[in-house]
């Protein structure tokens, strides 16, 4: 492995798979989010379940060098690239329509993929596992509000709302095309792929990328249209969400399962 | 008159080859690093020999005009190699590859050398596939053969119609390790400008540097020639636009024979010349002949009109249709050689039936093909020709019949060489096409490869060596501290000075296009003695206008192409008149030389009474006569008979 | 055919560099009455005809080509912005006048790619990719002592796969192409071609690891799989190559 790490190949190995890394953690963020479409209560105890435990900080850490790496070298290839293209540019120069966009700008889709990256960053995770972690008090909610922070942003704030919301479906715009080559390209670069397989991953880097920007994008519209319920109490943990005992109606003396009249229930928390 | 000695050696034909290589003389290991070989141009025949004996431990030298060794005109060649392996059990052998080379080649190649091609052609393709040359293979894994002209057996080995391409890319990658490993110095856009002898051996070259200009000597205990062939001369050929016969006859001036120049072989399916501008001719595939049918209209009036582009082809019933192959050939039909497949085509052009706007191009049509086998059957087998075809003319050939005219393709001429492929100069060899030695008066297809690997691969390694076997303790010679090599150098310096003082009025290419019209109209594919004695006249009146008007924009210094193409051809406008002279003397008609004066019935007629013999042309100086020696053929092992086309027997 | 044979007349604007290390720019010169029935480099033949007939300061363009048939790779033209020009699976030769309109502006440009010094006008050095070559891209045999062609029988398809990464001319328009100056779709078509083949196994770690390092050596870009270089191909060699070399690289260094 002697160089390996100094050769293009080798470099792009290393984007390869830090970018598939950062493809299975995308996949696992969305799986997390979507729980707020079916369970406020239940997205807050995921938040709070990756909290500041040590697993989740170590988790974080590792993520967190997973993204470095590939913007590191993604700004070292460029340069390398650069260079070996020459200082004389062509007049004119009309590739192929085949030739993807997002092939030919990745680094752009990725400096607007990590623009997008700080803001999420302030708006959510400087809020929540850092302010937990540093033990910031006085925020509008707790660091395992999730549910509260998302709608918060997406719904609460007037205008900012609607701006932010506009901001980010640009943003899974740009993540979207990113992916759709990254996909393929990953595995092409550490040769997991042949003549026929390139048009199959190039197939499902487009269903893949969909589902992923579709998903992220659905539970932004969802939480702009106000459709994240965090008015309703979550139950006490451990607790379970029958009722024991109607306040009002008449029931006889049986506990009832169903809320009485005009009654909200709290929110499973899951189970 | 020197008797020319071709050095065969004693036994059996299919013993001499064995013989020479268990008694010939070697050089010892240590020895071989002292010794520095020369090799120009790296075609097939080129590349192979300097790997060869880099890998051999002799510390080798290779020059190519090209940006680099594997751009070769060797490249080029489609169809593919020929060899006796006899892998279909279709009853071939060495000696029946011999044999039909011979025969193809009218009877005028050495019986000695053919067998010898013959007998390494299997080596070659053992050596290719084990440098991964990727042939065409069946199912089962083994390789593929098909059938070519001229042979009764599958023979031919191919790699899709990029035969010439992946062979010489095999041997690029022999030559590129043994560049790597320090063993070859390659200098490419090299020219080589003339060569160096001292004390009558040849030990060295002057070449010049065709981006600084630079004029340099490079010394050699011995120098190759693998320069390829002269078609050029034609101005029109499948020849790529560089090829040239500068090195031939620079060897020429310095004393080598030039043997047979006259030999040069016509392709007859070439698509057409459309305009004065045109720069070079396309060859498309011979195999084409197999299902295509040739024809020329019946009318003169419908030839014009379809001249004037006011009929199509398609226009023309078939009772008005002249398949003239099939008619004047009813046993080969279509398939006859290329010498009569062109002449025939230039006689129904001259006599005003050709069908493309120039009058010169003759129908080949796939209608009838299409109709018999099915449009895919056709696109199977022909489908990349086609398409070809479609994007130089923009005509479609499965509507409308290819147009095809025949061009120079080969020469089968080239410098005089004996057994060892040796010239007359002591210390100088020339190797595949440069040389003339193996396709007489007519090649075979697929039989060009096979002799350029040959003489690279399998001949010279062996026969340099036992001429290099007594060299060793020459030193070498520092070409800067030597007189010989500055005199050498000065000479081409004077010469570049020469051609770059004239500043006349025309362009290199005038005198080019000049020299080719003459060449094709008078020396072409119908010679007569009048039109020679007339083209000789011509071509000295046309070089020395060369020499007084041409025009060499730029400087010698540097860069110019111009100035690269005067230096070729200065040399053409001299070889075109040795081609004339060969011509002339030469009055009977076998295979790609034809006489008018030599016919019988209409068809070629040998003399081997008179001329069973290699003519081989000795310089004797500026605007001189050269002298005539012949080489007498004796053949020993083969019935010498006629070619038969009509009946079949 | 004959008929639809047109005549142009059209401007050029062609890259004009005296050398190296000379400053270069555009010049713009008219061609007229060119048959559309002429290939591309017949018309810069004539334009160079012009050039000497008119003492041009500058001479006659000077551009590479050889074999004129699509073969050898030498020609090399930026055509209108495509390497090899507006046309699919040609080389420059092979692209002839009936793809331009009455009155075109055509730009013409040499390769521009670090990897390719311009040498004059529109030729450019491209030795890079003979360096390579010779770093690995070949199965070392040396003349005599093989064993039979038919000895080891090879799947057809393996066969065809090699020749089709074989087929390459080694033109350069894949570097000159690319965004990135990256020269792997040539460095690919041979490490694939004789990783391929029996023959070529027994040294294909040592020869994709030589070849990429002199590759890097050269400095050319590293590929971001655009696949410009596979559509500008003119032999249409594919990118499944580069994915071969890249796995080809990465077991070479797994296995040391």
């Amino acid at each position: 492995m002697k160089g390996f790490f100094k050769s293009s190949i080798g470099k792009k190995v290393i984007m390869s798979v830090s970018g598939l890394f950062l493809i299975l953690f995308l996949l696992f963020h969305l799986c997390m989010n979507l729980v707020v479409v079916f369970s406020p209560c239940a997205y807050n105890e995921v938040c709070a379940f990756l909290g500041s435990n040590w697993y989740a900080v170590a988790g974080t850490m590792v993520l967190a060098a997973g993204f470095l790496l590939h913007i590191i070298y993604a700004f070292v290839l460029t340069v390398q690239n650069r260079k070996a293209r020459g200082k004389d540019r062509y007049d004119s120069q009309n590739l192929p329509k085949d030739v993807e966009f997002a092939s030919k700008n990745m680094l752009v889709l990725g400096i607007i993929i990590a623009c997008g990256l700080l803001t999420h960053f302030g708006q959510f995770w400087a809020k929540m596992m850092f302010a937990e972690l540093a033990g910031c008090e006085g925020l509008q909610f707790g660091p395992t509000q999730g549910a509260q922070w998302i709608n918060y942003y997406f719904h609460d704030c007037g205008g900012l709302s609607i701006a932010l919301t506009i901001v980010y479906l640009v943003w899974f715009a740009a993540l979207w095309l990113h992916l759709n080559h990254g996909f393929w390209s990953a595995f092409h670069t550490v040769g997991l792929s042949n003549s026929l397989w390139i048009p199959r991953l190039k197939c499902i880097a487009k269903w893949f990328s969909t589902i992923i920007c579709a998903g992220f994008a659905f539970i932004v519209i969802w939480a702009a249209a106000g459709a994240i319920d965090t008015k309703t109490p979550c139950c006490p943990k451990g607790k379970p969400e029958v009722h024991n005992q109607c306040q009002s109606g008449h029931h006889g003396d049986k506990p009832c399962d169903k809320p009485c009249q005009g009654e909200k229930p709290c929110q499973n928390q899951g189970k | 008159m020197a008797q020319l000695d071709s050095k065969i050696p004693e036994g059996d034909l299919k013993d001499k080859w064995t013989n020479y290589k268990e008694h010939q003389h070697l050089v010892n290991p240590a020895n071989k690093r002292k010794i520095d070989i020369i090799v120009v141009g790296t075609g097939l025949a080129g590349a192979s020999a300097a790997a060869s004996l880099a890998e051999m431990g002799f510390k080798v030298k290779a020059f190519c005009y090209q940006d680099s060794p594997r751009r070769a005109h060797s490249i080029a060649a489609q169809g593919g190699i020929n060899a006796a392996k006899n892998y279909p059990n279709d009853g071939d052998s060495v000696y029946r590859l011999f044999y039909d080379t011979i025969k193809g080649g009218d009877y005028r190649a050495r019986e000695a050398n053919v067998y010898r091609l013959a007998e390494v052609s299997n080596l070659i393709i053992d050596q290719c596939v084990a440098q991964g040359v990727p042939f065409a293979r069946e199912y089962g894994g083994l390789l593929a053969n098909r059938s070519f002209g001229g042979a009764l057996v599958s023979r031919t080995f191919y790699a899709r119609g990029q035969t010439g391409q992946q062979l010489l890319l095999g041997a690029y990658s022999a030559l590129s390790r043994q560049i790597g490993l320090g063993n070859v110095e390659m200098h490419s856009r090299t020219e080589m400008m003339d060569l160096v002898i001292i004390d009558g051996r040849c030990r060295g070259i002057v070449t010049r540097n065709l981006i600084t200009g630079e004029v340099s000597s490079h010394f050699a205990h011995c120098v190759i020639l693998a320069t390829g062939g002269y078609g050029n001369v034609y101005f029109l050929s499948t020849n790529a636009m560089g090829s040239n016969g500068s090195a031939a006859m620079k060897a020429y001036r310095k004393g080598a024979y030039f043997a047979n120049p006259c030999m040069v072989q016509i392709h007859p399916t070439c698509i057409p010349q459309h305009g004065d501008y045109q720069s070079k001719l396309t060859l498309m595939s011979e195999s084409l002949r197999n299902d295509g049918r040739i024809w020329v209209p019946k009318k003169k009036e419908d030839a014009e009109a379809l001249r004037k582009g006011l009929k199509k082809a398609s226009d023309i019933p078939d009772e008005d249709r002249y398949f003239y192959l099939e008619e004047r050939y009813p046993a080969f039909g279509n398939l006859v050689p290329r010498d009569v497949a062109s002449r025939n085509a230039k006689e129904r052009c001259d006599a005003g039936f050709g069908v493309n706007s120039t009058g010169n191009a003759v129908f080949l049509d796939f209608k009838y093909a299409i109709e018999r086998l099915g449009k895919n059957v056709v696109e199977q087998r022909y489908g990349n020709l086609f398409q070809m075809y479609q994007k130089i003319t923009d005509t479609d050939p499965y509507k409308e019949p290819m147009m095809i005219y025949p061009a120079i393709h080969y020469t089968m001429g080239g410098i005089w060489v004996d057994y060892e492929l040796s010239t007359t100069i002591p210390g100088l060899f020339a190797a595949g096409e440069a040389n003339f030695s193996d396709h007489g008066a007519n090649r075979l297809g697929a039989s060009a490869l096979m002799q350029g690997l040959a003489d690279g691969y399998f001949v010279l390694p062996y026969t340099v060596q036992e001429y290099l076997a007594d060299q060793f303790n020459v030193k070498r010679i520092n070409p800067k501290e030597n007189a010989e090599f500055q005199k050498a150098e000065k000479e081409v310096k004077d010469y570049i000075d020469k051609l770059m003082k004239i500043n006349g009025k025309h362009s290199v290419d005038h005198f080019h296009k000049e020299l080719g019209k003459v060449m094709w109209n008078d020396v072409g594919m119908a010679r007569s003695k009048e039109s020679l004695e007339d083209a000789i006249k011509k071509i000295q009146t046309l070089r020395a206008e060369f020499w007084k008007d041409v025009k060499i924009p730029g400087s010698k210094d540097g860069l110019n192409v111009e100035l690269e193409k005067a230096n070729r051809v200065a040399d053409f406008l001299e070889l075109g008149e040795l081609i004339a002279r060969d011509a002339l003397h030469r009055n009977e008609s076998c295979g790609g030389h034809f006489r008018v004066e030599s016919q019988e019935e209409g068809e070629a007629k040998r003399d081997d009474d008179n001329f069973m013999y290699v003519g081989a042309w000795e310089y004797k100086g500026e605007n001189q006569a050269p002298e005539l020696h012949k080489e007498p053929l004796n053949y020993q092992f083969i019935k010498v008979q006629k070619r038969n086309y009509k009946t079949g027997k | 055919m004959a008929e639809g044979h047109k005549s142009l007349n059209l401007t050029l604007k062609v890259w004009r560099q005296a050398g190296r290390n000379a400053q270069g720019q555009f010049k713009e010169y008219t061609v007229k009455d060119i048959s559309t029935e002429a290939s591309f480099l017949e018309m810069m033949d004539i334009l160079n005809e012009q050039l000497i007939e008119t003492a041009d300061p500058d001479g006659p363009v000077a551009f590479d080509h050889d074999c004129r048939e699509g073969i050898c790779g030498m020609c090399s033209l930026f055509i209108n912005g495509r390497a090899h020009g507006p046309d699919d699976d040609i080389t420059t030769c092979q692209l002839h006048m009936r793809k331009f309109n009455d009155g075109d502006k055509i730009t013409i440009e040499p390769w521009r790619s670090g990897g390719f010094p311009i040498i004059k006008d529109l030729m450019v050095d491209r030795s890079a990719y003979d360096k390579i070559m010779q770093a690995g891209g070949f199965v070392s045999v040396s003349t005599g002592g093989v064993p039979d062609a038919n000895a080891i029988p090879i799947p057809k398809p393996d066969a065809d796969e090699a020749m089709d990464a074989a087929a390459c001319i080694g033109c350069g328009a894949c570097a000159a192409t690319c965004k990135n100056g990256s020269a792997m779709l040539f460095v690919s078509a041979k490490v694939s071609q004789l990783a391929l083949l029996p023959q070529g196994k027994a040294e294909a770690a040592k020869r994709a690891k030589a070849m990429v390092a002199k590759m890097d050596e050269l400095g050319f870009g590293n590929c971001t799989n655009t696949g410009a270089c596979e559509l500008e191909c003119p032999k249409s060699v594919s990118i499944s190559h580069i994915a071969r070399l890249n796995r080809e690289f990465l077991k070479a260094n797994v296995k040391d």
